[in-house]
């Protein structure tokens, strides 16, 4: 573990080549509930690891200066991870608070079951984004894959560019937003009336997404709420 | 799980460090496939009017200059045969099919892991790291080559059961999957003449593509012929004398992510293994679109 003297003393540079990845989140848990230590930490070298940065429960800002593996940035709180690359599986899974920015591409189940906080994909996202999210917030600034918030429960999915098919499978209340094309809505998804507040609710995500783009060219898309209510008319399909 | 590699040389520099960077590579997906290893090189061209087989042999003391010695009295020429660990090449003054044919039969106790002009099929139980240093992989030049890292789900851990599977000649397939409509499909298969020595699903789909390129198939119609009849998961990496084809299945569950410098393109299961090459950082990468056969080959490079 190197504390590099940079114009800040706050800031810890770690190597991946001469640091492991549990040497690495332990000294990031350790800060949990605002015990002392830098909030500011710089990693090199990331190589495709699994699981950087993850299980954070602090307020820390955290740089990765490369590509990252599976389920970087998972359950975490508070914190910020930027990814000055691509991710692979699962970035953000589970995210509770904070946000995660990547700069690349990302692979499938980004966000996949969030519950809060931001993640932000500046480049495309692949299949399965935002399944099963509950309450994480997604802005893609590219193109979404197949089955992309699959049984989708709460939050927000922006995506900037298109969306590939089965968008929004089985989904419950989550808020889909796409400014493309649609390749094919999933069961039980339909397109929804875009009103005011839904332009500013566009708005708002993708000011805090810092990704430019007008929020009156969204549309919208949503639950019909025909398959997840249990209906008598249908108990004999059970 | 399993974990697949590929990497195909666009400079010479590449070419003679091909086994080091493979075994690199390889190593890297040790956590998908601890069971088993295996690669197919490409290299070292045969003559013209000569082969090349790989053969495996359960046995450690195995006599391979015998083996040499009924090649020359079958076919004229053979050369001394190379030996890597329980494998030996042997090029022969034969036509590739004839040499195979002529080995099934004489010697039906070795296994023919390859047949071809250029291709080199090696794999073995164990970790991935043993097999490098087992087979020196560092030693190996070449054009392009494949690797898998197995953790076997449909059937046993041996030899046999590793990938790659040759494919036909100069072909070979690795894969990330397992597929579920293979026991059928192995029926309808040996009905056409292909035959099966595993009861591995990988091995029905080495035999389906066998099959569609010996009706007259191009590599990628028979690729894309994977997509209607085959039922499973899969990323498939296809070993050509030219280069190499990538597939995954429209679901795409299972993982896959190329990579392009001007002096390499390479494939893998996961970046980490593409990471270890040199210009990784700045290489173009990207996921292959489910169900888009991917192709590279010498001449388009």
């Amino acid at each position: 573990m190197v504390v590099a003297s940079t114009e800040t003393a706050e800031l810890e540079v770690v190597d991946l080549e001469t640091t492991s990845v549990r040497e690495l989140n332990q000294r990031l848990h350790d800060l949990a509930g605002g015990a002392p230590g830098p909030r500011r930490f710089r990693i090199l070298n990331p190589s495709g690891a699994h699981a950087l940065a993850c299980g954070i429960d602090a307020e820390l800002e955290v740089e990765i200066e490369g590509h990252v593996g599976y389920y970087c940035a998972g359950m975490n709180k508070l914190a910020t991870v930027r990814v000055h690359g691509n991710a692979s599986t699962g970035i953000a899974e589970n995210l509770m608070s904070g946000r995660v920015i990547v700069d690349g591409n990302v692979s499938q189940s980004a966000g996949a079951t969030g519950r809060g906080g931001l993640l932000v994909v500046r480049g495309d996202a692949s299949s399965r984004c935002g399944i099963s999210m509950k309450g994480i917030d997604i802005v893609v600034g590219g193109s979404v894959g197949h089955m992309s918030a699959f049984m989708a429960q709460t939050g927000c999915l922006v995506v900037c560019g298109d969306a590939g098919d089965a968008l929004g499978d089985s989904i419950y209340e989550a808020r889909l937003y796409v400014r493309g094309a649609v390749a094919g809505l999933g069961a039980d998804c339909i397109e929804k009336e875009m009103r005011d507040e839904h332009v500013a609710q566009v708005a708002g995500l993708l000011e805090a997404a810092e990704v430019d783009g007008d929020a009156g060219e969204f549309r919208r898309y949503g639950s019909a709420r025909q398959l997840y209510n249990f209906k008598i008319d249908n108990a004999g399909a059970y | 799980m399993c974990g697949i590699v590929g990497l195909f040389a666009k400079s010479s520099d590449v070419e003679e460090h091909l086994g080091e960077h493979l075994a690199a590579m390889l190593v890297q997906m040790s956590s998908r496939g601890p069971d088993s290893a295996g690669v197919a090189v490409y290299r070292d061209p045969a003559p013209s009017g000569w082969s090349k087989l790989t053969l495996y042999s359960a046995n450690p003391h195995e006599h391979w200059g015998a083996v040499m010695d009924g090649l020359r009295d079958a076919f004229g020429g053979c050369d001394e045969p190379s030996i890597r660990a329980s494998h030996a090449v042997l090029v022969a003054e034969a036509d590739a099919a004839e040499a195979e044919a002529w080995m099934r039969s004489n010697r039906p106790d070795l296994r023919v892991m390859s047949a071809g002009e250029v291709i080199e099929i090696y794999k073995e139980t164990g970790l991935p790291e043993e097999f490098a240093a087992a087979f020196h992989l560092e030693d190996f030049m070449g054009t392009h080559a494949l690797g898998h890292t197995r953790m076997a789900t449909e059937s046993r851990v041996t030899t046999e059961g590793s990938h790659p599977f040759s494919t036909g000649l100069d072909l070979c397939l690795v894969h990330n999957g397992s597929l579920s409509n293979h026991n059928r499909l192995r029926e309808n298969l040996r009905r056409e003449g292909i035959e099966f020595q595993t009861e591995n699903d990988t091995e029905v789909a080495a035999g389906y593509l066998a099959w569609r390129l010996r009706e007259g198939a191009t590599l990628e119609q028979a690729l894309e012929g994977c997509l209607s009849d085959l039922d499973g998961f899969y990323t498939f990496a296809v070993g050509t004398a030219d280069g190499f084809a990538v597939l995954r299945d429209p679901i795409a569950c299972k993982p896959a992510v190329l990579a392009e410098t001007d002096d390499w393109v390479a494939m893998s299961s996961e970046w980490r293994s593409i990471a270890v090459l040199p210009g990784a950082p700045d290489a173009r990468a990207w996921e292959p679109e489910p169900g888009v056969v991917y192709v590279w080959e010498k001449a388009k490079v």
